[in-house]
């Protein structure tokens, strides 16, 4: 692990529990995340994305498990330790103070019955109580760095009290107070209106630039990506079928999913009346994936050599596609 | 309630006196409350004084409820027991939530413990409440606190299905994954987090709990099996003037209506209560 990672991911395998067997929610997912950058992990629902970060913060469901593969994880000043072995109780000091998370609900994400002063005090209260009067002053620090308006006032608030943007960023402080050295996003912005979306996202920016923090960005949006990601990691079915940094894998996406997303979300600067093209099908259910490539049966380049397992290889220097037919496909394009 | 009204919403006073019913019941029942505190103030005898001259002496005169077998004064003895009653009661709703909250956040918490606890639930509410009580008093001896502990019992398992079936709801909100998410510990999360927000449900079972625990005490002190004879129920007071049935009515009268009165009252606080704290139906009103 190179000085400058804050975690890497190694072979993650995360299984759930089925009645009779086991299935694989994630598979093979390697990456790290650089010290103060941002690495994005997209992919559509069911492709295993939240699944890898609930398993990083080691909030997996009941049933499921990391069954092999290892996280990781280097804060500020502090020996490497891999959070899959990690017991509870030293899990438990890590969320908060070390890793926090943001999640896409902003609006049950609040416990409708203390006020977001009192919520967000408590994270202090959780990792090293500076008593009452330093927590409200650092509670209102944190609220005015979020840029709520009238923080004096609305940190007596309830949650009801306050629109979705405002609650997203009353999350966004819950989960910063304590300065954590990285941020888990998932989805943080899905939920909200465009407009808030941007002003959420250049506030998680800058927050970044000013605590020198790294993220772990969830999304399914393209446009989000291309936004805040130094780097980017596709997910299809649990694997990762394309991993670059942000430019290339904008310039030349490699992989027909990777393509396939970017044309199916409309862009400024297309001919007037081209139509979207939608990636037909779904994601296939775990117990029923095909032998080879999980992304064959929606592919339009897919044939029968597709059906064998494929692995992630070098297309070019750092860009790692899993496609048998990157260089046909490249010719093709 | 108007529709102009619904612009402001109403606050849980309102809401809760909204319905007539309520208000009166809650003043009644504080009026007896308060009556049986003040017992020894404003009692016009001893409860325990007798005179074998008056014994069955009629309403009014000097026994303004009469007299007993042995010459006690009914009014007096009805606030006196009124006091053990009432502790009873009380004493059973507090005990009762207490264990039941512990059993149904467990039980609705950690899944593996869940089996386990709800059957021993099921299992005890499937006793019928009397028999049940009438078997853990004669285990444990006859006195206020064993009569508490068999009725608490009996009903802390009422309060532990709720308790277990609202953390089940509470426990899967995305509040709670947050709170994990950022290092809240799980006994943190059980008080803060589910307990505080399954109050009203809570509030409303205890209401009632209390209720029945009175109309339960009195059964089985009717049945010679609660409270020692020697401290008056207004259970014991009923089995007592149950034999003069046909020479001194008012014997079994006064404490039936008393127990029936505070009983009514207490249910009617817990439907207004149960109204009040539900918004769906508080906004109905």
């Amino acid at each position: 692990m190179s000085g400058d990672t804050i975690l890497k991911v190694s072979d993650l395998r995360v299984e759930f529990a089925g009645r009779r067997s086991s299935t694989a929610a994630v598979r093979d997912v390697s990456f790290s995340l650089g010290t103060g950058k941002t690495l994005a992990l997209v992919g559509e629902s069911g492709s295993g994305k939240s699944v890898t970060s609930l398993a990083i913060m080691g909030l997996l469901p009941r049933a499921g498990r990391i069954a092999r593969g290892t996280v990781r994880y280097r804060g500020r000043d502090r020996e490497a330790v891999d959070l899959a072995r990690l017991s509870e109780k030293a899990m438990r000091r890590m969320r908060g103070a070390e890793i926090a998370m943001i999640f896409q609900e902003p609006m049950s994400s609040l416990n409708p019955l203390f006020t977001i002063g009192d919520q967000i005090g408590e994270m202090l209260k959780l990792h090293g109580d500076p008593g009452p009067a330093e927590r409200r002053k650092r509670v209102l620090e944190m609220l005015e760095l979020v840029e709520i308006p009238a923080a004096a006032r609305r940190i007596d608030n309830y949650p009801h009290e306050l629109s979705g943007g405002m609650r997203q960023r009353v999350m966004i402080a819950l989960a910063m107070i304590c300065k954590p050295a990285l941020l888990i996003a998932d989805e943080p912005t899905t939920a909200l209106d465009v407009t808030i979306q941007a002003q959420i996202l250049d506030l998680m920016r800058r927050l970044q630039g000013e605590l020198g923090m790294s993220i772990l960005f969830i999304t399914h949006d393209m446009g989000v990506v291309a936004e805040m990601a130094d780097d980017v990691a596709v997910m299809y079915s649990g694997e990762i079928v394309e991993q670059s940094a942000t430019r290339p894998l904008f310039a030349r996406p490699s992989h027909p999913y990777t393509q396939g997303l970017l044309v199916s979300i409309p862009q400024p600067g297309r001919p007037e009346g081209e139509r979207l093209v939608p990636i037909p099908g779904t994601v296939p259910p775990p117990h029923s994936m095909p032998p080879g490539c999980a992304f064959s049966p929606r592919c339009r380049y897919a044939s029968q050599r597709c059906d064998v397992p494929v692995a992630l290889v070098e297309a070019r220097a750092g860009h790692m596609v899993r496609c048998i037919k990157t260089a046909e496909i490249a010719a093709h394009a | 309630m108007s529709a102009s009204a619904l612009a402001d919403e109403p606050g849980f006073l309102e809401a809760l006196f909204a319905r007539r019913a309520v208000l009166v019941s809650l003043i009644v029942f504080l009026v007896i409350l308060a009556a049986v505190i003040l017992a020894p103030l404003i009692a016009p005898a001893d409860p325990s004084a007798m005179s074998v001259r008056n014994r069955l002496a009629a309403p009014g005169g000097d026994y303004w409820l009469g007299a007993d077998a042995f010459g006690r004064d009914v009014l007096s003895r009805l606030l006196y027991a009124g006091q053990v009653s009432l502790t009873i009661g009380c004493g059973v709703a507090l005990v009762a939530s207490v264990v039941g909250i512990v059993f149904g956040l467990v039980a609705g918490f950690f899944r593996r413990l869940d089996g386990p606890v709800s059957r021993i639930v099921d299992a005890m509410m499937a006793f019928p409440d009397i028999l049940l009580a009438i078997a853990l008093v004669a285990i444990l001896g006859g006195s206020m606190i064993n009569v508490i502990i068999a009725l608490s019992i009996v009903y802390a398992p009422r309060i532990a299905r709720i308790v277990r079936a609202s953390t089940l709801v509470i426990r899967e909100l995305p509040f709670v994954e947050a709170a994990q998410a950022l290092g809240s510990s799980t006994g943190f999360i059980m008080i803060n987090h589910v307990l505080r927000n399954i109050v009203s449900p809570i509030i409303v079972q205890a209401t009632f709990i209390f209720a029945y625990a009175m109309l339960a005490e009195a059964g089985l002190s009717f049945l010679g099996v609660g409270v020692d004879p020697s401290t008056p129920t207004w259970g014991t007071m009923i089995n007592e003037g149950r034999q003069y049935i046909d020479q001194a009515a008012f014997l079994i009268f006064f404490p039936g209506i008393a127990i029936s009165v505070s009983v009514l009252c207490l249910q009617l606080i817990g439907d207004g209560l149960r109204d009040a704290l539900d918004p769906r139906i508080a906004k109905e009103l």
